[in-house]
């Protein structure tokens, strides 16, 4: 295993278009610095965000994925998100099941408003992941070519 | 396969300072697809733009990456530009390098490395992306205005003047705001109620313009063009269309020891009341909190003295549902609680008021008729001291606002300045940090009251104010520039509190999904060149929600508040959204997940036929989505579980090839 200190994750962000995404711009904005090691994607709603890709991604060698979308009661759909939140707690419990680390996945509601947060959020979660070192429990071979 | 074309920004040194754009751009041209890429100073100018044009002729591409700031910036740009050079403007991802990459990386390394990848998603997504059409969608030609203070009155007006009707809703009894609190106006000292009641009976009278005021908005939904709104007006317990405003029954109640809110609490109202003489509109509303009658049952006496018959106790609050294309948000400021100041003597003494309060102490509509008196004794202050920037740029946890509020130097020379010029025998000092005087003959203003006027400008800070039991107040503080103590013995001390926008934001922001900084102030769509629109389209912003705000320039952004409403619902029709969720008919077995899921009711189901082998058919249940009524959340995509349904321009394939790309590294 490598060195904790070495160690570099790679962290697989979803972002809802309407509060997440622009969470993380005005954390751009605000200059508010956090790793590297998170990439974003865009979606238009966390409930757009098929357990499939967060399986996939750690398949694919990812040490963390986080899925961000706006408050509960605040999505711009009306109900996406509290889809997403019950989606994602059944597949963390499958998770937890398959022994992949809880602190691997989470989901967090970062409003538009909220670059602060969103900076704070990524800065603790890639802490956590480096903490647990590299994924290997999912990590598919197959997949890397 | 696509011929991809790749275009890196290097947005002046917003990017280039920490991403190295031509190691990007290298880097991309050698992804799988890409034919051509560059990078350019500005990709967003002209000159940028043309390059990609000239870039989809000359070397046929089929599809785009535009590695530059957020997709919430300039994406529809460079899809303009797309199809300007007859490329479908779906055609077209950004990779966010300076939101998401340059702006919060400081190593170069790391910053470059970062932003190859997110290209590489990008481009990995585009390989999928298939042209899309957008289809319209029409407009209600009906703006609403929330807040009902000057900013919002101003707006309403310029909109109902191209011909637009326009809803007020304003939370108090009349409308109005802040400026009927105010007494006079710097720099050019008119009476603040001259200039606004004009316009407030203006509004009332515009048949374009309908006041909804004792209400507040309770739910917001649909889109730019097509909001739905529900308007919550509050029960005044008076017929709002029977009573006259005559005022008989404010004078006959009983309960006359409630605070008055209009005065700061400085003196009393009774349980049924009016605000102010000029209030729009000039209806009585009934305070349930201290009406006997609505708490016990008993008195009931404005309904024996009211003429008209307007008193209905049992009157409740009404639901209004209306539809709007635009909506613009005008919620205002408030000045912070003082309450915490207590180095300042603000709960302890009588005499140290605010400086809204000492508005109404000089306003001749106010408690004092607008003679200068203690609040303590009712005496004729002789020394006054102000003290600027309370709570205002203050770096201290947890107490004050970091940021100017911009209007208290102009203010306090303003009280300053009439405090000498009513009463002559008096001294006035004021403590300031740095004067901020910048606007047209502010300067002016503030030096006149220095030279002409002879108020005492100190710079410095209060240190304390001490109550002392022989009713004065001892102030002291420093002076800076003379490097000494200074000791003040004052009748009354004006505390010049910080702004801060009106509690009512934070919720309503989240009711219109729209975005806030960190102080609750709302975030405009670009700082400097859309200043009054919310990066949430149909949303604008009208004066001191979005910052403090003097008169002036709230008026000023009114206005244009307002003509961005009124090209918003000039316009016939919308262009939709075409990333819409569509069903895969052969893959789907018509169990009705998505349309359980579905927030908008656009997914039904038709009976189909389907060729079978050896020449037969079949009719089955499949589901067909509206796309004019589907709005892109996905939701059925994932509730889906036969993986027919999928979403344009955010398909399951596309978000697994970024995903792919990112954990590729």
């Amino acid at each position: 295993m490598q060195d904790v200190n070495q160690f570099k994750p790679k962290i697989v962000a979803f972002c809802c278009n309407w509060c997440s995404y622009a969470g993380a711009d005005l954390a751009g904005t605000n200059r508010l610095q956090y790793p590297a090691d998170v990439k974003i994607i865009r979606v238009p709603c966390s409930c757009r965000v098929n357990p499939m890709f967060i399986l996939r991604a750690f398949q694919r060698g990812a040490d963390g994925v986080i899925l961000c979308g706006c408050h509960p009661g605040d999505c711009h759909y009306t109900t996406g998100n509290y889809y997403a939140r019950r989606r994602m707690t059944l597949l963390f419990s499958m998770l937890d099941y398959l022994g992949i680390e809880k602190q691997r996945t989470r989901v967090e509601w970062v409003s538009a408003a909220e670059g602060a947060k969103f900076a704070a959020t990524m800065n603790e979660f890639v802490a956590a992941v480096t903490q647990l070192g590299p994924n290997k429990r999912l990590e598919d071979l197959r997949c890397k070519n | 396969m696509q011929r991809i074309g790749v275009f890196v920004c290097w947005c002046g040194s917003n990017i280039a300072a920490t991403v190295d754009v031509a190691a990007v751009s290298e880097a991309l041209g050698h992804e799988p697809g890409v034919v051509f890429s560059t990078n350019y100073q500005y990709m967003c100018s002209e000159a940028g733009q043309n390059i990609i044009k000239n870039a989809i002729r000359d070397y046929q591409l089929t599809g785009i990456v535009v590695c530059s700031c957020s997709p919430r910036m300039h994406e529809a740009t460079f899809r303009k530009t797309a199809a300007s050079a007859g490329l479908n403007s779906y055609m077209v991802e950004i990779a966010n390098i300076r939101e998401q990459c340059s702006w919060i990386h400081k190593d170069k390394a790391q910053a470059t490395e970062k932003a190859i990848i997110l290209g590489r998603a990008a481009i990995a997504k585009v390989h999928l992306n298939a042209p899309l059409t957008a289809g319209e969608s029409p407009v209600t030609k009906r703006a609403l205005v929330i807040g009902g203070g000057i900013a919002g009155i101003q707006t309403a007006l310029d909109i109902a003047d191209a011909g637009f009707e326009v809803d007020i809703v304003e939370k108090q009894p009349t409308i109005g705001g802040k400026m009927t609190q105010i007494d006079k106006t710097f720099p050019t000292l008119d009476c603040a109620a001259c200039i606004l009641t004009p316009k407030m009976v203006d509004c009332a009278q515009n048949d374009k313009i309908n006041i909804f005021a004792y209400s507040e908005v309770k739910e917001v939904k649909g889109f730019v063009g097509n909001f739905h709104v529900k308007i919550n007006k509050k029960a005044r317990y008076v017929d709002a269309t029977k009573c006259t405003g005559c005022g008989e029954c404010t004078e006959k109640c009983p309960m006359k020891k409630i605070p008055n809110e209009f005065n700061l609490g400085l003196d009393n109202r009774h349980a049924i009341y009016i605000p102010f003489a000029q209030a729009v509109p000039k209806v009585a509303t009934i305070d349930p909190n201290a009406c006997n009658m609505l708490k016990n049952g008993k008195c009931g006496l404005c309904a024996k003295v009211c003429s008209a018959g307007a008193i209905d106790y049992k009157q409740k609050d009404e639901i209004v549902e209306r539809e709007y294309g635009a909506i613009v948000v005008a919620t205002g400021y408030n000045p912070i609680k003082l309450d915490d100041y207590d180095e300042y003597a603000y709960s302890l003494s009588k005499d140290v008021v605010s400086s809204l309060e000492f508005e109404r102490i000089t306003n001749a509509a106010g408690p004092t008729g607008g003679t200068l008196l203690r609040p303590s004794d009712g005496k004729h202050p002789h020394t006054l001291v102000f003290v600027q920037c309370v709570g205002s740029r203050c770096s201290a946890e947890g107490k004050g606002k970091s940021y100017c509020s911009k209007i208290c130097c102009m203010y306090t020379a303003k009280h300053a300045m009439l405090c000498r010029e009513k009463y002559p025998d008096t001294e006035v000092y004021v403590f300031y940090i740095d004067v901020r005087s910048p606007g047209k003959n502010y300067d002016e203003f503030y030096r006149r009251a220095v030279e002409e006027y002879g108020v005492h400008y100190i710079k410095g800070q209060v240190g304390k104010v001490v109550p002392r039991s022989d009713g004065k107040l001892l102030v002291q503080g420093s002076d800076l520039l003379a490097n000494e103590q200074v000791h003040i013995e004052a009748d009354m001390v004006v505390l010049a509190a910080a702004i801060e926008p009106d509690k009512s934001a934070r919720p309503l922001a989240t009711m219109l999904t729209a975005s806030m900084d960190t102080n609750d102030f709302f975030t405009e769509a670009h700082a400097k060149l859309r200043p009054v629109e919310s990066p949430t389209a149909g949303i604008f912003l009208s004066g001191a929600c979005q910052g403090p705000k003097d008169i002036p320039d709230t008026v000023a952004q009114a206005g244009a508040a307002a003509s961005k409403v009124i090209g918003l619902l000039a316009k016939d029709k919308l262009t939709c959204n075409p990333c819409t969720a569509h069903s895969d008919e052969m893959m789907c077995n018509g169990c009705s997940s998505c349309e359980k899921v579905c927030p908008y009711g656009a997914i039904s189901y038709v009976d189909k036929e389907f060729r079978m082998p050896n020449r037969t058919t079949a009719i089955r249940r499949v589901a067909v989505v509206n796309e004019a009524v589907c709005q892109g959340c996905g939701a059925c995509t994932v509730a889906c579980p036969s993986g027919a349904m999928d979403l344009k321009g955010f398909s399951n394939s596309q978000i697994m090839a970024e995903v792919d790309a990112i954990c590729k590294m």
